[in-house]
């Protein structure tokens, strides 16, 4: 469904903040491989989704989606292939629309935006049945601006958004961190089953390797802009917190450094 | 007093002029977030075609039409520069507006040109003053409905996306480089087809006439937003708030000309008006900042 071959990304390229991001990063996905990613501080983890996406450009090596070589299209043209989840709550939905409004262009994402009427009632149905889903009284608020939705309520449209038309390939960028830990959890839970229901394939990075473990098939650990751990399978479930942290340490001779997952070991 | 009242009709006229194009500057401003500084080249332009058309004995509407696209065009290069050129959008602007100057002298042919009202049939006039404004209404009737229909629809949304959160459009497949442009065309074109009206209202269409135009825009936006913003919640009574900022700024501006303010002062007043009701939403949150009290008072309150 995803392969990434060798790519390699540079910030800052030739002066004193230089920071190679990707390091000839490989990863193959499969239909409906759900993994979780981990990994210490500037590890690359968000540069790879942000590459996946086409946020910029990858200084080289290429980016195939579900067959297509995606590497030279612009972010707008691989939003057809993929749905995405944000770190920060706000970015990914827009504050001054209405919740059916957003939720009507994310219906037609990757599609030709025409001068036929954005929302009809049909529509309205089922956005209403899908909200309903999400058990958070959103169902009653489809003309509710988005702005003044809380963190958590935002974060579960965004994932309602990003997967009502089936992508090929979700991308879930920290998406719990900026939440309450109990809003997390729902947030999380939430994900989960849509990805289960659908039958998604989705990368999800995580601070919590509790959750890395938790969810998903598939769990890929990464160190300087590599896949240092890529485990699946049986193996995956019987994972620990401290065997990971042991993997680390042998595989990157150094010490696990992510405040954040340090914090919520 | 008399007199003022008798130049009411006149000025609502010229502030529903205004108006429209207060509404262009809303599509980029206030839709699009972007501060679009063409139009003060545009809305001259606009005059400029329309009056340069009708004495070479093209039609009204034709003219009327030309005009539209002329600053369509205009919106177009401006977009362009943007987000083609990587400019940004206020500089993008402004290196229209210069560019335009020089245009708008070639479509005159000098620094003004008269059109007559006496010899061409036109739709507004300063001689004919009711008339002038049923039309001025319905043209604005019909705009609003206009883009009341294209902001619900699909591409217009993509629109409003853009200028709400240009990750999030792109991330649901808009191309927010084609968007931004799409909204500077429409709004150069609103603004340039009120530049036609004016110069059909006044009788000659000439080279300063855009000067200041941005600024008496944001006044209307603002104006409008400000006195009828928690009325207005829908779109089309925005864009109607919107004409009614611009009716209400000329009728303040004939009151203090009446007064005897010096018509030469009249930008400097315009301009420090804009600037305090651009900068009391931003007063405003910093007073409540520093409202908040330390712990200590709070303590102290409770405890007496």
């Amino acid at each position: 469904m995803l392969q990434i071959k060798s790519v390699y990304k540079t910030f800052n390229a030739g002066t004193i903040n230089e920071k190679k991001a990707l390091n000839g990063l490989n990863l193959t996905l499969n239909e409906g491989d759900f993994v979780t990613v981990i990994g210490g501080n500037g590890a690359g983890k968000s540069t790879m989704l942000n590459m996946i996406a086409g946020v910029y450009p990858v200084d080289c090596g290429s980016i195939i989606i579900d067959g297509e070589d995606v590497t030279r299209l612009p972010e707008f043209k691989r939003a057809k292939f993929l749905g995405r989840v944000f770190q920060d709550p706000m970015m990914g939905t827009a504050a001054d629309m209405m919740i059916e409004e957003n939720m009507a262009l994310a219906s037609r994402r990757g599609m030709k935006r025409t001068l036929r009427w954005a929302i009809n009632n049909k529509e309205r149905d089922e956005f209403k049945k899908l909200l309903t889903m999400l058990g958070l009284g959103l169902e009653n608020r489809l003309s509710t601006k988005v702005g003044l939705l809380s963190g958590g309520q935002r974060q579960a449209l965004t994932l309602l958004m990003a997967t009502m038309r089936k992508p090929k390939l979700l991308l879930l960028d920290e998406h719990t961190a900026a939440l309450d830990p109990k809003t997390a959890a729902t947030v999380l839970q939430i994900s989960d089953k849509l990805i289960k229901e659908d039958n998604l394939t989705a990368l999800m990075i995580t601070h919590n390797m509790k959750d890395a473990i938790a969810y998903g098939n598939r769990l890929i650990m990464m160190n300087e802009g590599k896949i240092i751990l890529d485990v699946s399978g049986e193996e995956k479930k019987r994972l620990t917190v401290d065997d990971l942290l042991a993997a680390f340490t042998k595989i990157s001779g150094s010490e696990f450094v992510n405040d954040r997952a340090l914090l919520t070991k | 007093m008399v007199a003022f009242l008798n130049s009411l009709p006149g000025a609502t006229a010229q502030g529903i002029v205004w108006g429209i194009m207060a509404i262009g500057v809303f599509i980029t401003y206030k839709i699009l977030d972007v501060a679009d500084l063409t139009v003060d080249g545009s809305f001259g332009t606009g005059g400029a075609v329309l009056v340069a058309c009708m004495t070479s004995g093209v039609s009204l509407p034709v003219s009327m039409v030309l005009a539209f696209l002329a600053g369509c065009l205009a919106g177009l290069v401006t977009g362009v520069f943007h987000t083609q050129f990587g400019i940004p959008a206020i500089l993008a602007g402004i290196l229209t507006q210069l560019a335009l100057y020089s245009i708008n002298l070639r479509i005159l042919g000098g620094a003004n040109l008269t059109l007559s009202s006496r010899n061409y049939n036109l739709l507004i006039t300063l001689g004919k003053i009711s008339k002038s404004l049923v039309v001025l209404g319905i043209a604005s009737v019909i705009l609003i409905a206009i883009l009341y229909w294209f902001f619900g629809t699909e591409l217009g949304h993509s629109l409003r996306a853009t200028g709400n959160n240009q990750s999030m459009a792109r991330a649901n497949g808009i191309n927010t480089d084609i968007a931004k442009i799409l909204g500077i065309v429409i709004s150069n074109g609103i603004v340039a087809l009120s530049g036609a009206f004016l110069s059909q209202w006044q009788g000659f269409a000439d080279i300063n006439m855009g000067k200041g135009a941005i600024v008496i825009g944001l006044a209307a936006v603002i104006i409008g937003e400000v006195l009828l913003g928690k009325l207005f919640k829908n779109f089309a009574l925005k864009l109607v708030a919107v004409i009614c900022g611009g009716i209400i700024y000329y009728v303040v501006i004939t009151l203090v000309l009446r007064m005897g303010l010096n018509a030469n002062d009249l930008k400097l007043l315009t301009a420090l008006v804009v600037a305090i009701f651009l900068a009391v939403p931003y007063w405003r949150r910093n007073w409540q900042e520093k409202r908040i009290k330390p712990v200590k008072e709070v303590e102290e309150n409770a405890a007496n």
